[in-house]
């Protein structure tokens, strides 16, 4: 169990890459949308995928995903408490 | 532009009948459960008054005057001796009382902190996403329950405790409705709407019932029998009991009668409300006919399967359709649908007289309902169907004029949507061309089964004619199946050759060969006349110059074959519309994956498309007629040296087994890496068995002629494979249950005929000799066992995944992709970025993907 804590899952293989998106960039994302916060996908603050990001409910995480269909593929989830 | 809307609803609101407002609207006060006097009229104030609506053709209803269909029926009302529960607010009062003081009927919370909260809600600048919004209402509401103290006048706040179905405790000390009826009467509006109900059109006490209304007559029509009975409908049966029950309770409370028989007799009330309400409400016995069978009531006439809803709104029945058994019939066209002449003469298709065809449709009334083609309406333009008779038919067409409309027969041409259930995808509904024919079931062409996957073991089909011109214009532009031959799911062709029509094309291209005469007519009887292929032919023409006549000149093409254990894949060249190498199987024109038909679909359209695709169908089934295709059991006839191979590599086997068996026993048996020893012996055997079936089908096949009818099915990919027939030929293989070889049966033994812990080959499920051959009793009792299995495995899995589906298809119905190329849902939620993930319509693309290498080449010219 000790041991449990220092694995960055971050790192894995498996997980895609998750960055923590800068403010005005946010904004730029949900013009060109056109939505407003809600109507984004949402993920948990204690995902453990974001645990090292240091999000707090109302940012954004642009996820990188490999895709078989499109070489890289991009999400876009909002932080909700939980 | 202008809007031609007269009325937009603005709002809609939701609430609650008052006692007032419901017996402000009823027609009539309900005082007597009985329902006709004597002579069978309705009693005045009894539950089939005449007041609320008509029931019979003919009569007028006393409140509004209109007639049977005019007037919709009004209600009445019924004055409850005590107030009851409304079986579908309980959830709310228990809510409500837990949330309000016993005392004042204030909120149990200070001002301060319910205005901070509710602010905090509402506030637009601080979104929240809606699932976290609900959490804090799920806390705060915690937290008003618990409060034990009220805030406003310093009651002592008590437990409240329900049992179901309607029974309310607090401190053990039972509530009744008027008691809570009285406590909700206190709750101040502001409060009422903090509750987040609507004091002017919902105040919390009107949930308590202290007035019933009686729905209209209409909704509870009354049935005639052929004897002159009356037979009532359920509703009424249920409102009669509960007037009956209200009646007694009025007289005992006025004649001053015990409590505990006015508490049974308001009990029993209740249970009555209850029930007309709702008759499946847990832990109340649902009221029952005489004959035992629980009656509808409100909630089962709206809910569930036969429910309102799924019923009557989103499974309504229509006109002009039919349904009969379908069956094949290869003369057909793709987009055509054979309709019996019977049914053609009972739909019709209304057709507006003009001064340019009055000549035209005058003949159908001529002809009459009872000749075909014929006509069986003429409705005038003052709105009156005329049905045309022997009697009305002289006056009929003397009276036709531009304006009229003739309800005519279906004629060959016509257009009709064609469809078979269960209708899982959209080409599960298609738009056909009507060919009228003798005899009684619907006819398709056998190649287009697959979109609607029928089969002619029994199937029935649907059969929809569009009755005015945008919609049959409609269905002709969406619902072709020339315009549904390639599918959305992969992009590949859903509709292609099957059977004979493979088998015919492959022996053309690959073996056949023609005097110049013979191919020309054989191309003629398919219907190609003015090919310039046809002039070019020499004297000797080959079955791939056959072929080539069906192409565009303009046609290139590269594929492959199909390729098998006989034949490695070539590739198939068409070049400036002719076949110059490779043959044609089914990976070239079969369904699924017949790149040749995609090509041409996408060359030259839906309609050269399908032509030329009925063309190589028909093609291929006239090669087989003249050149003649059989096949018996004599193909799987092998030589003697092929037969005794066989044996060999199977008796081979069963030593290679022994062995291992004997290995095991001896302990000598090495086990792979996480499993046990005996684990490890079943997977070799396994896999010694397994192989020694293949090398048979290899045998089989390597030395098996290549003019062996059942061979040449397996290689072009019409029908069977290579496998099948080894399993005819030679031997039918390991039987396997669950992934493993048969075990189960006696102890440590599969049947009485084996020693107990016998592992070898023959006890264990593996059947060494062909079909042909004939089985060994335990053989056949193995091979029984894997058929039972499978059968039930297939009973039990297709209901299963049925429901499954109809689940997912309900879960994604309003997604949709926008024009920024989002997948979003009905509150324009995004649920995908991009479509996909890479915005690619799949049924414009080749198998999901994008082929840039042709289209660069196109695009250069080569």
């Amino acid at each position: 169990m000790q041991e449990q804590k220092d694995i960055n899952i971050q790192k894995h293989l498996l997980i895609p890459k998750h960055i923590k998106l800068p403010e005005d960039e946010k904004q730029k994302l949900l013009q060109s949308f056109n939505i407003t916060l809600s109507q984004l996908p949402s993920i948990y603050e204690s995902d453990p995928s974001i645990k090292e990001l240091n999000a707090i409910q109302g940012d954004v995480i642009k996820i990188m995903r490999q895709s078989p269909t499109s070489s890289e593929s991009i999400f876009y989830r909002v932080v909700i408490n939980g | 532009m202008q809007e031609y809307i007269s009325k937009k609803v603005g709002a809609i609101e939701f609430g609650l009948f008052s006692p007032k407002m419901i017996t402000k609207m009823a027609a009539v006060k309900i005082v007597t459960p009985e329902l006709y006097d004597k002579e069978g009229y309705p009693v005045d104030g009894g539950l089939m008054d005449i007041r609320l609506g008509v029931i019979d053709p003919g009569l007028r209803c006393k409140t509004c005057g209109g007639k049977l269909k005019e007037c919709i029926g009004h209600f009445g009302h019924l004055e409850l001796a005590r107030p009851v529960f409304h079986i579908k607010f309980v959830a709310h009062i228990l809510k409500i009382l837990k949330l309000t003081c016993r005392n004042c009927g204030r909120l149990l919370i200070n001002e301060e902190r319910l205005k901070s909260f509710l602010e905090s809600l509402k506030n637009p600048s601080a979104e929240k996403h809606p699932e976290l919004k609900k959490q804090e209402l799920k806390e705060f509401v915690a937290e008003v329950k618990s409060t034990k103290k009220c805030p406003h006048c310093q009651e002592k706040q008590h437990d409240i405790k329900f049992e179901k179905p309607s029974n309310f405790y607090e401190n053990d000390k039972k509530l009744t409705p008027i008691e809570i009826r009285s406590r909700f009467e206190k709750i101040p509006d502001d409060d009422v709407r903090a509750l987040g109900l609507n004091p002017e059109v919902a105040r919390p006490e009107w949930i308590i019932l202290t007035v019933l209304p009686i729905p209209p007559v209409t909704t509870r029509p009354s049935i005639t029998l052929e004897t002159g009975e009356r037979s009532e409908d359920d509703l009424t049966h249920k409102l009669g009991d509960i007037v009956r029950i209200n009646q007694r309770l009025f007289e005992n409370i006025n004649a001053g009668a015990p409590e505990v028989i006015i508490e049974d007799l308001w009990e029993l009330l209740q249970y009555h409300v209850t029930t007309f309400f709702d008759n499946e409400v847990t832990q109340v016995p649902p009221a029952r006919h005489r004959s035992g069978q629980p009656l509808k009531t409100l909630t089962e006439r709206i809910k569930s399967k036969e429910g309102r809803f799924r019923h009557n709104l989103a499974g309504k029945r229509v006109n002009y359709a039919a349904r009969t058994v379908i069956s094949p019939d290869p003369k057909l066209k793709f987009n055509e649908v054979g309709i019996p002449k019977i049914v053609a003469m009972e739909l019709t298709i209304p057709e507006r007289v003009t001064e340019w065809n009055i000549k035209y449709l005058k003949k159908f009334i001529e002809q009459g309902p009872h000749n075909y083609p014929g006509a069986n309406y003429v409705l005038r333009p003052d709105g009156k169907k005329k049905k045309i008779t022997d009697e009305t038919r002289e006056q009929l067409l003397e009276e036709l004029q531009p304006g009229f409309i003739v309800e005519r027969h279906l004629m060959d041409g016509d257009t009709a949507i064609f469809n078979r259930q269960p209708s899982l995808h959209r080409m599960s509904i298609m738009c056909h061309k009507i060919k009228v024919l003798p005899g009684r079931s619907f006819r398709l062409n056998p190649n287009i089964t697959t979109p609607y996957n029928a089969d002619f073991d029994g199937d029935e089909m649907n059969l929809h004619i569009p009755q005015n011109e945008e919609s049959r214009a409609e269905a002709e532009i969406l619902m072709q199946v020339q315009s549904h031959i390639i599918s959305p799911k992969n992009g590949l062709n859903i509709i292609g050759c099957i059977d004979d029509a493979i088998v015919g094309n492959y022996l053309l291209t690959k073996k056949l060969e023609f005097d110049r005469e013979e191919a020309i007519s054989l191309l003629i009887s398919i219907g190609v006349e003015n090919s310039e292929k046809l002039k070019k032919f020499g004297k000797k023409v080959s079955g791939m110059e056959v072929f080539s006549a069906l192409l565009p000149s303009d046609f290139d093409f590269i594929g492959q074959t199909k390729g098998s254990t006989r034949d490695e894949k070539i590739s198939v060249v068409i070049k400036k519309g002719n076949l110059v190498s490779g043959y044609i199987d089914r990976s070239t024109i079969g369904e699924e994956k017949g790149t040749l038909i995609r090509a041409l679909y996408k060359e030259y359209g839906e309609e050269i498309g399908i032509d030329i695709l009925n063309k190589i169908f028909r093609l291929g089934l006239e090669v087989l007629l003249r050149h003649g295709f059989t096949t018996a059991i004599s193909d799987t006839d092998l030589p003697e040296r092929t037969r005794l191979s066989c044996q060999s590599l199977i008796e081979e086997a069963g030593a290679k087994v022994n062995e291992l068996i004997a290995e095991r026993k001896a302990g000598k048996l090495e086990a792979i890496p996480g499993y046990t020893e005996d684990e490890t012996l079943e997977f070799k055997i396994l896999e010694i068995l397994n192989k020694a079936r293949n090398a048979v089908g290899e045998a089989v096949s390597s030395t098996a002629d290549e003019n062996n009818p059942s061979i040449i099915m397996a290689a072009s990919g019409a029908k069977g494979s290579i496998l099948n027939l080894a399993q005819m030929a030679a031997c039918v293989g390991q039987q396997a249950l669950r992934g493993k070889r048969i075990e189960k049966g006696y102890k440590e033994r599969t049947l009485v005929s084996f020693k107990q812990k016998d592992l070898s080959p023959e006890a264990r499920g593996f059947i060494k000799r062909g079909f042909k051959q004939g089985l060994s009793p335990t053989e056949f009792f193995f091979g029984a066992m894997t058929g039972r299995d499978s059968l039930m495995d297939t009973g039990l899995r297709t209901p299963k995944s049925g429901y499954l589906y109809r689940r997912l298809a309900n879960a994604l119905q309003d997604l949709k992709v926008e024009y920024d190329y989002t997948v979003r849902d009905a509150n324009k939620k995004i649920i995908q970025f991009k479509y996909g993930e890479d915005s690619i319509d799949i049924s414009k693309s080749e198998g999901g993907k994008i082929n840039v290498k042709r289209i660069v080449k196109e695009v250069l010219g080569e």
